[in-house]
């Protein structure tokens, strides 16, 4: 009896488990065929205005691109004080209330910045966007960094204290040296995990059909695009919107297993 | 330089604390003109963008709250989180005697109600079969098949949301509406979406809780003779149930605040659903449809559901750490 119960629940786990796996395989599959069928290099030439996609992935990058530079030197740097500087209640704090603003619902942000960027500005714009972005980011660097330093043994950095070296100095040169790898990976993670980003986006940047470097404007963005041509009804803005899904999954794909492929270098 | 490092790394460290309470702050303001207009009642106020008439003497509506039962089997649902529907009684505002006249009044019951009965959907489909995973993943499986089958649920989890949205409305939801009938677009179809969205993440997380369990402890079991399930039974989910349940509130916590995914498939119709197969809206596709054109009252109520979501969500969140913090001391 008690090997049969056995070998029931561990058939419906592992029934399951393929259940679950065939769902995320189905949708990998459809996306794999409907992106390619649409898929065409001249994509990368046209702006969308004339059925291409160039503009939309190079704006994505730039909101992406500017809320790295904003969000990665700021969360390093407070992920550096929560777990070298800060002593106590307030680290703990703000470490918590990092955690929460990691869940914290995206499109939320995007009301936030909306109330403070974008009706004070007058429109929208790549600049509302790419700090909806950099604040998504700011927790999830702080995170990694924190996550990481706390995997620097201490033995370094008494070395370096007893070496007469400040405390900056310390941290700059030796614990930052050491957790280098681990703080790229999780900033290439996080960097992935944004430029998937549509909700921020819908009406901070908003996007744009044509080729533009202005960030006072609405700014070209390839998720936005993405919602938009899905919800048309003509065919072809719809494989056009697989095909920009295609790209995206491919390149945050990437993303991630250059970040991993890191990881697993050093390990060695 | 010394101390001006110091002093930098404690503002960005505050940064987080301000922009929280900023969030906080601003959606508080940008919804004042909506919470002074229809106070708490908005909660539990069913129209939206509806002009309903009112007594100019008068304008505080008399009330009656009726408990409103969820259909049949999501009772327990509607006791949990008390959702009552205040319904105004319309003959009462028709006094004789007053001049009536019409105010557009905006109410978030719809969307709260659309946000949690689509989360609790996604959850009741994703819970049994990520904990089937994490159990196939951690115990089953031999190392060589679980590692890559472990990476390949970590990049699932990496996709985004907008995607499975997509494949939600062109791929999934024709074939739902085929075998249980209804509308392609509804409560059913949005939950199953965004269940199988958070499937990857819950099951990621809850086999590194179940990972956390000491051989020994599993050793032993297997030594004394115990089964597979025996062992995953009563060692190894009461060794990790504190994870296993801050993960499932993390997921929670995530689907809760989703937009994309549940964005192409709920319909976007402020109607209380009567039938899971209806369509209804979310808070965070509430938001995402209509924040472009509105303005006044209206902009300043979708403020008030944003900060609804927020507080819900943190709340939600907090909780998860709390229970995460208990369970590590």
């Amino acid at each position: 009896m008690r090997l049969l119960i056995n070998k029931i629940i561990l058939g419906l786990s592992t029934l399951s488990a393929i259940i679950g796996l065939s769902f995320l395989g189905w949708i990998l599959i459809t996306l794999f065929i409907k992106g390619l069928s649409s898929f065409h290099f001249s994509l990368f030439l046209n702006d969308l205005i004339d059925g291409g996609l160039r503009n939309l992935i190079m704006g994505q990058f730039i909101l992406a691109g500017i809320a790295g530079i904003v969000g990665i030197p700021l969360g390093m740097v407070a992920g550096i004080y929560i777990r070298e500087y800060g002593r106590g209640k307030y680290a703990q704090l703000i470490r918590n209330l990092s955690d929460i603003m990691m869940s914290a619902p995206s499109i939320v942000i995007g009301a936030f910045v909306y109330a403070i960027v974008v009706i004070p500005t007058g429109g929208t714009s790549g600049f509302a966007g790419a700090i909806s972005l950099a604040i998504m980011m700011l927790p999830i660097v702080i995170n990694t960094t924190d996550n990481m330093l706390s995997l620097v043994p201490k033995e370094l950095r008494e070395a370096g204290i007893a070496l007469g070296a400040s405390k900056y100095k310390v941290i700059i040169d030796i614990v930052i040296r050491a957790a280098k790898v681990g703080i790229m990976t999780g900033i290439l993670l996080a960097f992935a995990r944004i430029i998937g980003e549509t909700a921020p986006l819908l009406f901070t940047s908003e996007t744009s059909n044509y080729f533009s470097l202005d960030l006072t404007e609405s700014f070209p963005s390839l998720t936005v695009s993405i919602y938009d041509l899905a919800n048309e009804p003509e065919e072809a803005s719809r494989d056009l919107a697989w095909a920009a899904s295609f790209i995206l999954t491919v390149l945050v794909l990437f993303i991630n297993l250059t970040g991993r492929f890191i990881t697993r270098n050093k390990k060695r | 330089m010394e101390k001006i490092f110091q002093k930098l790394s404690l503002a960005s460290a505050s940064l987080v604390f301000v922009i929280l309470i900023g969030i906080f702050i601003t959606l508080f303001s940008a919804s004042k003109e909506a919470i002074s207009e229809f106070g708490l009642g908005f909660i539990s106020n069913p129209n939206w963008n509806k002009e309903v008439p009112v007594t100019s003497a008068d304008t505080s509506k008399i009330q009656e709250v009726v408990s409103f039962d969820m259909a049949d089997d999501k009772e327990d649902i509607a006791d949990e989180d008390a959702i009552l529907d205040e319904d105004e009684d319309d003959e009462m505002l028709f006094d004789e005697d007053s001049v009536s006249e019409t105010i557009t009044e905006y109410g978030g019951l719809v969307p709260i109600v659309g946000t949690l009965l689509t989360t609790i959907i996604a959850l009741a489909f994703a819970l049994p079969i990520a904990m089937g995973i994490a159990v196939f993943l951690s115990e089953i499986a031999p190392k060589n098949i679980a590692y890559p089958i472990g990476i390949a649920i970590e990049l699932l989890a990496a996709i985004p949301s907008i995607i499975f949205g997509m494949w939600g409305l062109y791929y999934f939801a024709p074939i739902v509406a085929d075998l249980v009938g209804g509308y392609q677009v509804s409560l059913l179809t949005a939950g199953l979406v965004l269940g199988v969205m958070v499937l990857p993440f819950m099951a990621a997380i809850t086999r590194d809780s179940m990972n956390t369990t000491p051989d020994v402890l599993k050793e032993s079991a297997y030594a004394m003779g115990a089964t597979k399930f025996e062992v995953i039974k009563d060692i190894i989910f009461p060794y990790s149930k504190v994870g296993i349940i801050g993960s499932i509130i993390l997921a929670l916590g995530r689907a809760l605040g989703e937009t994309m995914a549940v964005a192409f498939l709920i319909g976007s119709i402020f109607s209380l659903p009567s039938k899971i197969t209806d369509p209804t809206i979310s808070i965070p596709v509430a938001m995402a449809n209509n924040f472009g054109e509105a303005s006044g009252l209206g902009e300043s109520s979708l403020f008030y559901l944003a900060l609804i979501l927020f507080i819900i969500s943190f709340a939600v969140i907090s909780f998860a750490k709390l229970y995460f913090l208990r369970g590590t001391k």
